[in-house]
């Protein structure tokens, strides 16, 4: 007797097709599952043996193959439990066959046959979504599911349930997860007006930004103040912000909220951690922060080559990791946020302390860094350290919330002028340049020997300068600006 | 003194299996074959039970110093079993009824008792 069951595994943030296969036949008591699985495959054996006899089914005495088709595909995951212990009930004709109808199965089981969640719940409800078949799996996903447009979920508590007849969709919940905490609030940052504006002109244009000073001088506690001042979510970028968080195995709730997703990893991670891979692949930092902020704390002192790696994704939005048996690709379209001393010592620059380093020892510090990813970053700020007085004695400054609303109404601007991808005029038409800014570009550009790409990075920031102040063209004023944020900390 | 010990373990086994196919016999099982041989090993005892053929592997012990007899019966053991019983099966001529692998642990007490636990679907074999 023979049965098959819907489900799939997970491959970057998809969930590809699979059909589970079994085949109860007499002879030796056996129980194979054959077709690419890993190891935790191949320990569903053990949980569905258990599950089904403790729900009160028949395991059968007979030879029992279940195949996972296609069988090129790598499978990895607990998924598999829940459509292989279908499918051997309804080969045993313990179930009937209507009970499930078309529908697709993904889910854990526990040894008492209770259904359990797995990593990428989003991924394989997007999937049946698009193949507009109801999906069954763990209840505890299914409030989860109501982000996902069109999908009919069925959630099952126990395999046990099945014996009363068949899956009900669940009830409308349509009740989205609140935000969870507070995200920190610019009002408590003391001073630091430049260091602000660029915070500001960071978040209007998804600048990438680098922020160097003197330990102590706030640094960090800007950069955790950037996703705040971001808009939020809009519903396609909380759809694939979860994504990749759902197929990590975190928890997506604060995604769903629509907040921004802020990562801040050690600067210990490693080059799998911050760009994604493993066996089976992970997504990594870079991946977590899709649509949010990637924040690199002690940027010098990340492993060089978890650096470089950054590059793909800062260019392309996406990380693409290639492998014996095919490549994943995970979205990482993220900005950038680092921060670091400006030498070894820390105190180079400052009004006060003495810095002792050698300019050998600042250069190699620097050189950590490498002059292609410096180019990528295009506002770089000076944090300097306050007088204590002034942060004692300073009341609140100027909240998130209102700066917030100034980078949407400059991003809203910029929703509205002509699009700068458009190929058949000039970058400077494009972007809008008059002639005095387009002189000062050319000029501050040929001091510096800037590349052609930080030319182009730099009037892009010009541009979103311009937005900010609500201005069609991009003024001289808006050029300098921009042009101080890319030379300032050229060479420190 | 050698020959003395193992001659002593032998009979431990056979009186365990004796013991072993009167309980399934008492059960209303049909015993078709004891210890059925190969050059690789043997199967205790075939017993018909309805329209199932019973694999019964039978482990007798005097004390529980290595564990209860049943985990006598390791997974190299069971892969053992099954090459045994795909043999029996081919040489009975048999195929397409439902097979089945028993265990049948022995604990002797004393020298007229004996704890007897029977495993019914003890093992099933993986890939």
């Amino acid at each position: 007797m023979q049965a098959t069951v819907d489900t799939a595994t997970l491959h970057g943030v998809e969930a590809l097709p699979v059909e589970v296969q079994a085949d109860v036949a007499p002879g030796l008591p056996v129980f194979s599952i054959v077709g690419l699985g890993d190891a935790a495959v191949h320990e569903a054996r053990d949980r569905v043996r258990s599950a089904l006899r403790s729900s009160g089914f028949d395991f059968p005495n007979a030879r029992v193959v279940i195949n996972l088709a296609p069988a090129p595909l790598r499978k990895h995951g607990t998924g598999f439990d829940l459509p292989i212990a279908l499918a051997i009930l309804l080969a045993t004709r313990q179930v009937a066959t209507r009970a499930l109808g078309a529908a697709a199965v993904v889910g854990e089981l526990g040894l008492d046959g209770s259904v359990r969640a797995v990593p990428g719940m989003l991924a394989h409800a997007v999937s049946a979504a698009r193949m507009s078949v109801p999906l069954v799996g763990p209840p505890e996903a299914a409030s989860l599911m109501a982000v996902v447009t069109g999908l009919d979920y069925r959630p099952l508590g126990h395999v046990g349930d099945l014996r009363n007849g068949a899956l009900h969709p669940a009830p409308g919940t349509d009740a989205r997860p609140p935000a969870v905490g507070l995200e920190p609030d610019l009002a408590d940052v003391v001073a630091q007006h430049a260091a602000r504006r660029a915070l500001e002109v960071a978040a209007a244009g998804g600048h990438n930004i680098l922020l160097v000073g003197p330990p102590g001088s706030g640094k960090t506690m800007l950069a955790r103040r950037l996703p705040g001042v971001l808009p939020p979510l809009d519903p396609l970028e909380v759809l694939e912000a979860a994504l990749v968080h759902s197929v990590a195995g975190l928890d997506e709730r604060s995604v769903l909220a629509g907040v921004r997703p802020f990562r801040a990893p050690h600067h210990s991670c490693s080059l799998a951690g911050l760009v994604g891979g493993g066996s089976p692949p992970r997504p990594g930092e870079a991946s977590l922060s899709h649509h949010g902020v990637l924040f690199l704390d002690e940027f010098p002192e990340f492993a060089p080559s978890a650096l470089q790696a950054l590059r793909q994704p800062l260019e392309d939005g996406c990380v693409t990791l290639v492998r014996a048996d095919g490549r994943v690709r995970y979205p990482a379209r993220f900005a950038l946020a680092t921060a670091m001393n400006p030498c070894p010592c820390g105190f180079l620059g400052d009004a006060e302390k003495q810095c002792l380093c050698t300019p050998d020892m600042v250069r190699r510090y620097m050189g950590r860094i490498g002059g292609p990813l410096m180019d990528r970053i295009d506002i770089r700020v000076r944090v300097d350290r306050l007088p204590s007085g002034r942060i004692l004695d300073s009341g609140p400054s100027e909240s998130s919330a209102v700066v917030r609303e100034r980078v949407r109404a400059a991003r809203e601007f910029a929703a509205h002028r002509p699009a700068p991808e458009d190929q058949s005029v000039s970058l400077s038409a494009a972007f809008m340049l008059r002639p005095a800014a387009r002189e000062t570009i050319v000029s501050l550009a040929n001091l510096g020997a800037l590349s052609g790409r930080a030319v182009t990075r730099m009037v892009r920031v010009a541009r979103t300068i311009a937005d900010l102040a609500g201005s069609e063209f991009v003024e001289e004023e808006h050029a300098f600006e921009a042009a101080t944020y890319r030379l300032a900390e050229e060479t420190p | 003194m050698a020959t003395d010990r193992s001659d002593a373990r032998v009979e431990l086994g056979k009186r365990g299996e004796e013991a072993a196919a009167a309980y399934l016999e008492r059960l209303g099982y049909q015993i078709v074959d004891r210890n059925w041989r190969t050059k690789v090993g043997e199967i205790d005892i075939v017993a018909l039970d309805g329209e199932t053929l019973v694999l019964c592997e039978v482990k007798t012990r005097r004390s529980r110093r290595t564990g209860t007899p049943e985990d006598a019966v390791s997974a190299t053991k069971q892969r053992r079993i099954a090459r045994l019983a795909e043999a029996y099966l081919t040489s009975a001529g048999i195929s397409g009824c439902p097979v089945r692998f028993d265990v049948i642990g022995l604990l002797v007490l004393a020298e007229d008792r004996a704890l007897l636990r029977h495993h019914r679907a003890a093992f099933v074999l993986g890939d």
